[in-house]
């Protein structure tokens, strides 16, 4: 049993660091495990956090109308108030900006509508949990969710109408545009963010 | 006690002196200054209470043109601050630019059910409510934020268009490292996800370098709780970065092992690893706000050109001036202390012969990088520069002032 040699040295290990770890100050407290759940709505792009649930385009085109989202996104996803969801729309009107910090978003027909753009279908999935219905944020249910992202999906050709969304379909979506964007650059103390930019 | 002797001999002559001015005053004062009218209104109680400016003060903050605030689902979008009225380096709260991802409400948040918990890769994860945070050692810093849509165009008139998404406080509150260390962070993690309140819980990606470097967890703006739409009761301030990491009514921070492409991250990537690499950091940028677009000189002769300089590389190490279009340059003062990642008010004696001319500064950060132009910004990226070149990244171009000869100044970019 060749580990039986390193025990020492690992419990010495562990003990530093737990040491240096120790807290300072003891202000605070500790969450319970269903508070933290509770909370935690952050959803990795590997889908980790994702809860369980599934739907289908199929009810997420029903949903899509019951929950109020064609109200602003229009009966098609294409042409209102809100940002356009389903390619094929009209060509961004030439010298038209999208606003201030509103660039490279889903303003612009087909290049920023988001089931195209992003990286990731689980963004997709964050984004809707997170921001929608207007005024009725955080309301809607797992299924719910993974029923209107198969939806937006579906109508960008991106999966078929049949595939059914959930914890494990999900983040296997194979997105047009996965490697489409640079990574960050590392960020460093008194580095300047781009060598030789003038 | 020589010492005391002399002081209080200064302190004689001193007092003579300013005797002296005090009787001058009164004279002039006599000869022309109206006496001035009763104030009833600052005498009631509420301005006893609370004080109000001036009414004769009436610079105010402007929807941004592209978008109406409140639009017509009720939300605000970004608000400029008229930094042409701007003095000193603070912005008074009541007039910080105010920016929202897509639209927002502003929450109403009672500070006693507020709470920001830490979790995630940590070995204990924690719950503080604002009076833990306050028991916490704090510090009292001043930052600028900057939204990444602060860009001139050329339609813009005045400087509170061209760069009103600026804005400079002094922040007070917990270091977030305090914060991460008492949670004990463990090997592996490499972000945070920093996040919101409200109702759509905005979040976004920070790396754990910086989370540890010099993020704050805010509770102070300018002497008093941190305005409601600043983020009250709480704001992360990340100092450098973009307005959009600064994250308020900050109520969650997950510590993790990547970048998660969350809400607010989604808007800001970028195919091209160039203009990635300025996102983030904002650059060194300055703007001369007097004299600016809109404003009129009443004729030839002295005038104290004055503008602000920040860069998310640090603090602002030179600023300098051209009266000519960028011929020749000199040196400006500082007028206020260059605390690292702040506006850092400059002035500039200028005598004004009467003739058209071009106003510019420029600025030179700690690291030594210099706020570029916009022709050195499209060579760059081998682009033609024409009115429509868009700087990529965030702009922190070089903005010039038309001065014509009746006075009126405008936007060198139109």
């Amino acid at each position: 049993m060749g580990w039986r040699k390193f025990l020492p040295l690992t419990m010495a290990l562990c003990g530093s660091v737990v040491w240096a770890q120790s807290p300072t100050y003891g202000v605070g407290r500790t969450p319970s495990a269903q508070e933290i759940r509770a909370w935690d709505i952050s959803i990795s792009p590997t889908g980790k956090e994702l809860p369980a649930g599934h739907g289908t385009a199929k009810e997420g085109e029903l949903l899509f109308r019951q929950k109020g989202c064609a109200g602003c996104h229009g009966a098609t996803g294409i042409g209102a108030r809100a940002p356009a969801l389903v390619k094929g729309g009209p060509p961004a009107e030439p010298g038209k900006a999208p606003p201030p910090g509103m660039e490279g978003m889903h303003m612009v027909p087909d290049t920023g509508i988001m089931a195209l753009r992003s990286p990731y279908a689980v963004t997709i999935w964050d984004y809707i949990s997170r921001g929608m219905p207007l005024n009725r944020e955080g309301t809607l249910k797992p299924d719910e969710v993974y029923a209107l992202t198969a939806f937006l999906l579906f109508k960008n050709d991106v999966i078929k109408e049949d595939e059914v969304m959930d914890q494990q379909t999900l983040p296997k979506v194979n997105m047009p545009n996965r490697a489409g964007f640079a990574d960050l650059p590392q960020w460093k103390h008194g580095v300047p963010r781009l060598q030789d930019y003038p | 006690m020589d010492s005391k002797r002399s002081n209080r001999r200064k302190f004689l002559k001193g007092g003579a002196a300013a005797a002296g001015l005090a009787v001058g005053a009164a004279q002039s004062a006599k000869g022309q200054t109206p006496a001035p009218k009763w104030q009833e209104k600052g005498t009631n109680k509420e301005i006893i209470a609370y004080g109000e400016r001036s009414r004769f003060v009436t610079s105010l903050r402007a929807p941004v043109a592209e978008r109406e605030s409140p639009d017509a689902f009720g939300l605000m979008f970004h608000v400029l601050s008229p930094l042409q009225d701007s003095v000193g380096s603070i912005t008074p709260s009541s007039l910080h630019y105010v920016a929202t991802h897509r639209g927002s409400f502003v929450p109403e948040i009672d500070p006693k059910e507020h709470r920001l918990m830490i979790h995630g890769m940590v070995d204990r994860p924690l719950i503080f409510t604002m009076d833990d945070l306050k028991r916490l050692p704090y510090v009292t810093r001043v930052h600028f934020l900057e939204c990444i849509g602060n860009r001139a165009k050329p339609s813009h008139k005045t400087v509170q268009d061209t760069h009103g998404m600026t804005s400079c406080s002094e922040w007070t509150g917990v270091l977030l490292s305090v914060l991460l260390k008492e949670a004990g962070v463990q090997s592996g993690a490499s972000w945070i996800v920093a996040e919101g309140a409200e109702e759509i819980k905005g979040a976004s990606s920070i790396p754990l370098g910086k989370a540890m470097d010099d993020c704050l967890v805010a509770y102070g703006q300018n002497g008093e709780p941190v305005r409601p739409q600043q983020g009250f009761p709480l704001r992360l301030i990340v100092p450098g970065f973009e307005g959009i990491f600064q994250t308020k009514y900050l109520r969650r921070i997950k510590v993790v092992d990547r970048y998660y492409m969350t809400y607010n991250d989604y808007g800001h990537i970028n195919p091209d690893p160039k203009v990635s690499a300025l996102g983030n950091q904002i650059g060194p940028k300055s703007v001369i706000t007097y004299p600016s677009g809109g404003q009129n000189l009443s004729g030839p002769g002295f005038y104290e050109i004055s503008g602000l300089a920040w860069s998310g590389g640090g603090a602002i190490r030179k600023v300098e001036v051209s009266t000519d279009g960028g011929k020749n340059w000199k040196d400006a003062e500082l007028r206020t202390p260059a605390y690292p990642m702040a506006h850092t008010r400059f002035g500039f004696h200028w005598n004004w012969d009467g003739k058209e001319c071009e106003l510019l500064s420029r600025c030179t950060d700690e690291l030594g990088t210099v706020q570029p132009t916009r022709a050195q910004s499209a060579k760059f990226f081998n682009k033609p520069l024409d009115a429509n070149f868009r700087v990529p990244g965030a702009d922190n171009t070089i903005q010039a002032w038309r001065v014509a000869s009746d006075g009126s100044v405008h936007n060198g970019l139109a």
